[in-house]
């Protein structure tokens, strides 16, 4: 029985195509209410890992559990909770944004109401919700599949990349949008290969590559990792130095103390705490080092 | 909402974007049409030839309606990922297919109407000696090219290539079938070719029904080479199903 808590648990899990293992022995929980990410470069094994959980794919060993279904059986009662953006899928072209959205929430047994989605997702004002699916944007499109994945009132949403492609302010307005699920007390499971993203939306992430979790838990303790601080000046002849103190405070005095007696300012001054970037470029470049060996 | 219901509400849907689409209203649609009156110009005054014309052009508008528009739209909605998406909602596979299939089946229907009406205002036909015969070989005609167009686009690599695809059958099938000139005129290998093909079964039971009146017992035969196709495509389109796109 899985515990009532979590809303996905994958255990062991892996996939293999012919003579290559896209996922191999993948295991993670996402708890209710959760936003949980999966981080990883390109070919990592991510979609292959949320294709499973939405029922697409078959695994090859393990077990996967979803709201307590087993996805590969593809249960209407799972489907009826579950809200999925696939990394890409086209639409019909010939039918309006609100139509559509109807459309889909006459699929479902409780849905939510149309023009609510369509204010969440950002596609509210009427000449966007009467336009033809062909003449929306990226943008515009991957606001309709979010919409068309939220009409159903889902307990669970998959997110396949959800920005890939994204301009930063389309970014950040997708971002509000995720945030806004949690706020329905959504549980979300997001895949992407953007850190940033990871670290400003997630309350848990799993770092993965070449099918394998390097690392788990949520973006500020994973950050801690080596939580030491950077601290990069430059000194009276102009050369950048840097370096790197558990504590700062005693080095930015002395940089500042000397700089005044010089009479100078301390230029291109910067303390920095490793971001979950630094981690994940760390985990995923000795992979990488480890396969050229 | 039950299944049937579900299935109403795509086949609605369906109806609605269908008129939007000038390509698919045209090819599927308007081109047979186009074929009925200029054939039928060109024929005038031959009642003979028109006699064999107008049943064709009707087998030829149920195979338009339905094998080449499914083949192109299947193609069209895998490669697009709309299936993969459909697939992910608690839509039933049946009832989405069954409403897509419809719509389909509502072109044919309302081509062979204006078929009817055009040959009885135009082709000195009259009105037909056979609607339950009709009725007969529409439907069947309507299930085997409509599952030979979700079959045959499982061979279909992608959407570009659809129209190529489709034509290498729909071309050859209604020229050796008798659409244009009566068959009897055709060399035998191609009669035999044409006779192992559902179309010019269609063909030979409508026009039946619409001009010569041969009861359906004449054409129990026409009736056994379609439902065989039929039954045999039946299981390609089901068999050979895909939801999303080849990798």
């Amino acid at each position: 029985m899985p515990s009532t808590e979590a809303a996905i648990t994958v255990v062991d899990l892996h996939k293999s195509y012919d003579d290559h293992e896209a996922v191999g022995g993948v295991s993670f929980e996402v708890a209710e209410g959760e936003i949980f990410g999966l981080l990883g470069p390109n070919g990592a094994g991510k979609t292959t890992t949320v294709e499973i959980l939405e029922g697409y794919r078959a695994s090859s060993s393990g077990s996967v559990t979803v709201l307590g279904f087993d996805p590969a059986e593809r249960p209407r009662a799972l489907r009826e909770r579950v809200g999925i953006v696939l990394q890409s899928s086209g639409m019909y072209r010939h039918v309006r944004v609100r139509e559509a959205v109807a459309h889909w929430a006459g699929l479902y047994p409780h849905p939510r109401d149309v023009d609510e989605v369509l204010k969440i997702v950002g596609l509210d004002d009427e000449a966007q919700a009467t336009a033809l699916v062909r003449t929306l944007s990226g943008g515009q499109q991957r606001r309709l599949d979010l919409a068309l994945a939220l009409i159903g009132d889902p307990d669970l949403i998959f997110l396949d990349e959800p920005t890939t492609g994204f301009d930063p302010a389309a970014r950040r307005a997708a971002w509000m949008t995720i945030k806004r699920l949690r706020d329905l007390g959504k549980t979300v499971l997001l895949t992407t290969h953007y850190l940033e993203e990871a670290q400003e939306l997630c309350d848990r992430v799993a770092i993965i590559k070449s099918g394998k979790i390097l690392a788990e838990g949520p973006p500020s303790t994973l950050s801690q990792a080596s939580a030491r601080y950077r601290v990069s000046w430059r000194d009276e002849t102009g050369t950048l130095i840097s370096d790197e103190v558990d504590d700062p405070t005693e080095l930015l005095h002395r940089l500042t103390g000397e700089a005044i007696a010089r009479g100078e300012s301390l230029v291109d001054c910067s303390v920095v705490r490793p971001s979950l970037e630094d981690v994940y470029l760390e985990l995923t470049a000795d992979q990488a080092s480890e396969a050229t060996q | 909402m039950s299944d049937t219901a579900l299935a109403w509400r795509q086949y609605r849907l369906e109806r609605k974007m269908f008129w939007r689409n000038p390509t698919a209203a045209f090819f599927s649609f308007v081109l047979p049409l186009i074929f009925l009156f200029l054939f039928g110009a060109v024929f005038s005054g031959n009642q003979a030839n028109l006699n064999v014309l107008i049943p064709g052009i009707a087998g030829l508008s149920v195979m338009a309606t339905t094998f080449n528009a499914l083949a192109t739209q299947m193609t069209f909605l895998r490669e697009q990922g709309v299936l993969k998406r459909v697939r992910g909602t608690p839509l039933p596979g049946t009832s989405y297919l069954s409403g897509i299939i419809g719509s389909a089946a509502t072109n044919a229907v309302i081509q062979i109407l204006i078929i009817i009406v055009a040959g009885k205002l135009f082709f000195g036909l009259g009105w037909p000696k056979n609607w339950a015969e009709l009725a007969i070989f529409t439907v069947l005609g309507v299930a085997c090219f409509a599952s030979m167009g979700v079959a045959f686009s499982h061979v279909i690599p992608n959407f570009e290539a659809a129209p190529a695809y489709t034509n290498l059958v729909f071309l050859p099938m209604i020229f050796i079938s008798g659409v244009f000139f009566d068959v009897d005129n055709v060399p035998t290998f191609l009669r035999d070719i044409a006779n192992a093909l559902p179309l010019v079964h269609v063909i030979n039971g409508i026009s039946a029904a619409l001009v010569t009146g041969a009861p359906l017992t004449d054409h129990l035969s026409d009736l056994a080479v379609v439902a065989v196709w039929t039954l045999a495509c039946v299981i390609l389109a089901v068999r050979g199903f895909s939801w999303s796109a080849r990798d």
